[in-house]
C-alpha cells in the first residue's frame, strides 16, 4: 500500500515544473494591480508591469539622473529647448519644445502629439476620475508643430520642468471611448475593457493574458524599435505571503522576486545567508523616508526641545545594526544623502542619552515618577506612537523605540492599526502624540508637501496636504517656494540647505531610515539595474537576460 | 410544499436587502473614506482634486442616499463597478467565485467523504487505540494554525521533494491537451487542497463520532441489537441514519464558509478567491466589491439551510415540509 502511494507520489513527481528553457521568465510580486489605465490611479504593483509595456516621456534612471524614455533629447535651458516667457496674465511661466522618438503603438500606429493631447485632454477633465490633477493643469498650452514635436506651456517657473511623467493614452483606441461619456470613462477604459489589446503598449512587452489576482503575462510587442528584449515571454505572478513568495523561489516555481515590491529586507539577510551561491543580493537605498511624524498640537510636544532629545534618544545605528545588520541607511532628514540636494551642514542627531536627558530637564520635564518624566504641573511626559499593524519590522521598531525613550523618562504607548485606520488619523490630524510610516520621495523633490504651512490639512482643504504634524514656519514657507522657482542649481542647492536645517532644528518629524529595496537575484539573471526611484528597474526590461 | 418555499423565499429576499444595508452602512461608517486613502498615497492631490473625486465616485452625497442609489440601480441587475478594478463587479467576482468553488468545494467533499467514515468508525470503537488516534489526529487538525500548515506543506512538498507546485494556479494555454491541463490543475489544486482538507477534517469528524456515539446510545439501537441486527445494519441503516440530522447542520452552515473562501489558504497559495477579494475590498473602501461579495456568502449561507432542510427531510420521514415553518 505505502509502495504504491510513493510510486504515485512519484509519478505527479514527474509532471513537476520542467527546468524552463530561459525563452520565459517567472517573475513574482506580492501585489496585483488594480485598473489598468495608466493615469487613472498610481499604484506601485500597475507601474512595475506597465513599465515593461509602456514608458513615461522622462524618468530617473539608476543614477537619479533625468533621462529621456519617449523623448529624442531633454530639454533644458542649455540646449535652447526650454526658456522662461511671459505669460498673457503677467506671471512668469516655461515654454518646453520636445521631440518624441520614432515609435509604434503594439497595432502599428504611431505614437504622436495626438497621444500627447488626448493625455492632457483627460488629465484636466473633471470628470475623468484622474486622481491629481496638478501635473496635467500646469500645461497651459500645447503647440503641435507636427506628429512628434511639440511645444508645451507650463505656468510657472520651477526647476522641474523637465520632468515630464506623462504616461502617454493611445487616441486612436481611447479617445473615442472618453469622448463618448468622459464620466464613465474610468469605468470604460480599454485598459480594462480589452486589456491585451496590442495597441495600448508602445514599450519592448505587451500584455497578452490575465489572470486577476493569480498572474499576468507579457509577450515582445512586435512594434517595439529599441533593444530587443531576450525573453519571448515573461510571467508575473502575483503571490501576497512573503513567506510564500520565498518558498515559490526556492521550489523553482518563480525565478526572481521584483525586489520593488518583493522579500521584506529582514527576510532578505536571512535568505543571502543560506543561498547566497545561486543568488546574487542587491540592498538598493530607495527613496522611501521612514520617519515618525510628530502632532505639534500635543501640548507635550509643542517644546522642540523635548522633539530633539527623543531623537537624541533613539539609537537608531543600533537599531539598523541590530534589525537590519546595517543595511538600511540612516535618515539625517526627509532628504537621502544620496540625493544632490543632500546638504551635510544640517544638524545631524547622534545617539545621546546624557543629551536627551539634560534637554528634558530644560524643558521642564525634570520630575522622575515611576521612571517617568513629569513637569512641575504634573503632566507625565506619556505619548502615544502609532503606526501600521501587519508591517513586522516597523513593529519591531516601534517596540524598541518604546524600550530607549524609556530609558530617558518617555513613556511610549504603542498603538498599532490597519493602515486604513491609521492614516485616517493621521490625514485628520485626529493621531494624539506620534505616528510612525513612510513617504516616498523623489530625487531632488521639494518637500513642499509635508513642510509648507499650505499643506496642513483641514476642514478647509478637503484634508489635502500632508503635513500632518501641523508644522507652520514662515521661513520655511518662503525657502520651500523659492526653491521650487529656483533654475540656478548652485542657488537651488542652498535653499534646500536652509531646507533641511531648519527641518533638522524644528524636527517636525523624527527621522529614522531610509528604507532599502531588497534585489534577490538569481545569478544567471543580468541587466537587472535597481532604481531605488518610483521609476522601478522595469523600465528597462529589454536589458534582461539569462546567462548560463 | 409550494408554501413552504414561497415562504422561504421572502425570507431569503429580506435577509438579503437587511443584509446589504448593514454591509453597506458598516462599510461606510469605518474610518476614511478611499480619497482619504488616495491623497495619503500622493503628495500631489489638491483639496481641489478631493472634492472632484468625492462627486465622481458619489462620496459626497450622504450614506443612506448612496445606498439606495446602489439598491436601485441592483435591483435592475446593476452591482456597478468595482474601484479598485475599474470593471463591473460581477466581472470581478465571477472567477474568483469559481475559483474558490473548486477549491473550498473540493476541500468540503474529500473532507466530509473522509469524516463520516471515520467518525462513524470511532464512535463504533470507543476508547479504543483507533479511536485514540482518530481523536488526535482530530485535534491536531483543528489546532493546526493554517497558515502553519500551508508552509509546513509547501516546504515539504515543493521545496524539499520539489513535487508540487508551491502555489499559484495552472498555467493553461491554448493548445494544451486537456490530460496534461488536468493533471497540471490538480498539482495546483494538491497543497491548497491537502491544507483545507487537514484543518476541516478533524471538526467533521469530532461532529460525527459525537452524533454517532449520542445515537448509539438509543433504544432503538439496542433493540436491534437484542433482535439479532447484524452490527452493519445497526450502524448504517439505525445509528447513522438517525446521527445525520445534526452532522448535516454543520455541513449546511459551513456552506457559506465554502463561498467566502478561505483568506488564509487562498492568501498563502496565491490562490485568487473570494476570500481575498473580499479582505481586501474591506480594506481598500471598494463598496461595491465588498458588498456583493459579502451578500453572495450571505445567499450562499442561506442557500445551505434550505438544503439542510430538504436533506433532513430526506432523511427523517418524521420532518416534513408542507407543514414545517420556515
Amino acid at each position: 500500500m505505502i509502495r504504491r502511494l510513493l510510486s504515485t507520489l512519484l509519478a505527479l513527481g514527474a509532471f513537476a515544473s520542467p527546468v524552463q528553457a530561459k525563452d520565459e521568465l517567472v517573475v513574482a510580486m506580492t501585489q496585483m494591480p488594480g485598473t489598468w489605465n495608466p493615469i487613472i490611479s498610481s499604484m506601485l504593483a500597475k507601474s512595475l508591469i506597465a513599465n515593461m509595456t509602456a514608458r513615461p516621456v522622462t524618468a530617473y534612471d539608476a543614477d537619479w539622473k533625468l533621462v529621456c524614455l519617449v523623448c529624442t533629447e531633454l530639454p533644458t535651458i542649455e540646449n535652447g529647448k526650454a526658456m522662461v516667457v511671459d505669460l498673457v496674465d503677467g506671471k512668469k511661466g516655461m515654454e518646453i519644445d520636445v521631440e518624441l522618438r520614432d515609435m509604434r503603438w503594439g497595432d502599428g500606429t504611431p505614437v504622436s502629439a495626438k497621444d500627447v493631447a488626448f493625455t492632457l485632454e483627460v488629465g484636466k477633465h473633471p470628470l475623468s476620475g484622474v486622481a491629481s490633477s496638478e501635473g496635467y493643469k500646469r500645461i497651459i498650452k500645447l503647440d503641435v508643430k507636427d506628429d512628434r514635436r511639440f511645444t508645451m506651456t507650463i505656468d510657472r517657473v520651477t526647476f522641474d520642468y523637465n520632468s515630464i511623467g506623462l504616461q502617454l493614452l493611445p487616441a486612436h483606441i481611447e479617445k473615442p471611448i472618453f469622448d463618448a461619456n468622459p464620466a464613465e470613462y474610468r469605468n470604460k477604459t480599454a485598459y480594462d475593457t480589452q486589456s491585451t489589446n496590442p495597441g495600448l503598449a508602445f514599450g519592448p512587452y505587451r500584455l497578452t493574458e490575465i489572470q486577476p489576482g493569480s498572474r499576468v503575462v507579457l509577450e515582445p510587442n512586435p512594434t517595439w524599435t529599441g533593444q530587443k528584449p531576450s525573453f519571448k515571454r515573461i510571467t508575473v505572478r502575483i503571490i501576497e505571503n512573503t513567506a510564500a513568495l520565498e518558498a515559490n523561489l526556492l521550489s523553482g516555481s518563480v525565478d526572481y522576486v521584483l525586489g520593488e515590491l518583493g522579500l521584506s529586507l529582514d527576510q532578505a539577510i536571512a535568505f543571502e545567508k543560506r543561498h547566497k551561491d545561486k543568488y546574487n543580493v542587491v540592498y538598493k537605498p530607495a527613496l522611501i523616508w521612514e520617519h515618525i511624524d510628530v502632532n505639534l498640537d500635543n501640548k507635550l510636544l509643542a517644546d522642540r526641545r523635548v522633539r530633539q532629545a527623543m531623537l537624541l534618544a533613539i539609537d537608531r545605528k543600533a537599531i539598523s545594526e541590530k534589525l537590519f545588520e546595517g543595511k538600511q541607511p540612516i535618515a539625517h532628514g526627509g532628504i537621502s544623502e544620496l540625493d544632490p540636494m543632500f546638504s551635510p551642514a544640517a544638524r545631524q542627531y547622534g545617539y545621546d542619552a546624557a543629551a536627551a536627558r539634560k534637554l528634558l530637564d530644560e524643558a521642564g520635564f525634570s520630575t522622575l515618577r515611576n521612571n517617568v518624566r513629569h513637569n512641575a504641573a504634573g503632566e507625565k511626559l506619556s505619548i502615544e506612537l502609532g503606526t501600521t499593524a501587519g508591517n513586522r519590522v516597523r513593529e519591531l521598531v516601534a517596540q524598541v523605540i518604546q524600550s530607549q525613550l524609556r530609558q530617558v523618562g518617555i513613556e511610549v504607548r504603542l498603538k498599532a492599526e490597519t493602515p486604513r485606520i491609521f492614516f485616517e488619523a493621521m490625514g485628520k490630524r485626529t493621531y494624539s502624540g506620534l505616528g510612525m510610516y513612510a513617504w516616498v520621495q523623489r530625487p531632488e523633490g521639494v518637500p513642499r508637501s509635508s513642510l509648507h504651512s499650505k499643506e496642513i490639512p483641514s476642514a478647509d482643504n478637503g484634508w489635502s496636504g500632508q503635513n500632518y504634524p501641523g508644522y507652520a514656519n514662515p521661513e520655511m514657507d518662503k525657502v520651500l517656494d523659492a526653491a521650487e522657482r529656483e533654475l540656478d542649481v548652485v542657488k537651488r542647492r542652498a535653499l534646500f540647505a536652509e531646507i533641511q536645517k531648519l527641518a533638522a532644528d524644528d524636527l517636525p518629524s523624527l527621522p529614522l531610515f531610509f528604507r532599502v529595496d531588497p534585489f534577490v537575484i538569481p545569478k544567471p539573471l543580468k541587466g537587472v539595474t535597481p532604481t531605488g526611484t518610483l521609476n522601478s528597474s522595469t523600465l528597462w526590461v529589454e536589458q534582461w537576460r539569462w546567462e548560463n | 410544499m409550494s408554501r413552504y418555499f414561497a415562504a422561504r423565499a421572502v425570507q431569503t429576499v429580506v435577509t438579503l436587502l437587511l443584509m446589504s444595508l448593514v454591509v453597506y452602512l458598516l462599510i461606510g461608517l469605518m474610518p476614511g473614506d478611499p480619497i482619504d486613502m488616495m491623497i495619503s498615497g500622493d503628495p500631489t492631490m489638491t483639496s481641489a482634486d478631493a472634492a472632484r473625486l468625492r462627486a465622481a465616485y458619489g462620496l459626497d452625497k450622504p450614506l443612506f442616499e448612496r445606498y439606495l442609489a446602489w439598491l436601485l440601480q441592483a435591483l435592475q441587475g446593476n452591482f456597478g463597478y468595482s474601484r479598485s478594478f475599474g470593471q463591473p463587479v460581477l466581472t470581478v467576482l465571477w472567477p474568483r467565485l469559481l475559483n474558490t468553488l473548486l477549491l473550498a468545494g473540493l476541500a468540503f467533499v474529500i473532507s466530509v467523504a473522509i469524516a463520516l467514515p471515520l467518525g462513524m468508525w470511532a464512535a463504533a470503537h470507543p476508547r479504543s487505540r483507533a479511536d485514540y488516534l482518530i481523536n488526535l489526529l482530530c485535534f491536531g487538525g483543528i489546532s493546526a494554525p493554517p497558515f502553519w500548515l500551508a508552509l509546513l506543506l509547501i516546504s515539504l512538498f515543493a521545496v524539499k521533494l520539489g513535487w508540487l507546485p508551491a502555489g499559484g494556479m495552472a498555467d493553461i494555454r491554448t493548445g494544451t491537451p486537456w490530460t496534461t491541463a488536468l493533471v497540471d490543475q490538480l498539482r495546483h489544486l494538491a497543497l491548497p487542497v491537502l491544507t483545507l482538507t487537514l484543518v476541516q477534517l478533524g471538526g467533521y469528524t469530532r461532529f460525527m463520532r459525537g452524533a454517532m456515539i449520542e445515537a448509539l446510545r438509543q433504544d432503538y439501537v439496542r433493540t436491534a441489537r437484542a433482535k439479532g441486527a447484524p452490527e452493519r445494519l445497526v450502524l448504517w441503516r439505525h445509528a447513522f441514519a438517525n446521527a445525520l440530522s445534526p452532522v448535516l447542520t454543520i455541513l449546511a452552515l459551513s456552506f457559506g464558509g465554502l463561498v467566502s473562501g478561505a483568506l488564509i489558504t487562498e492568501t498563502m497559495f496565491a490562490w485568487p478567491g473570494m476570500g481575498k477579494a473580499i479582505y481586501q475590498a474591506i480594506l481598500e473602501n471598494d463598496y461595491n466589491l465588498a458588498l456583493v461579495g459579502l451578500l453572495v456568502a450571505t445567499a450562499a449561507t442561506i442557500a445551505g439551510n434550505l438544503m439542510a432542510d430538504l436533506a433532513y427531510a430526506w432523511v427523517d420521514p418524521r420532518v416534513s415540509l408542507a407543514d414545517a415553518t420556515p
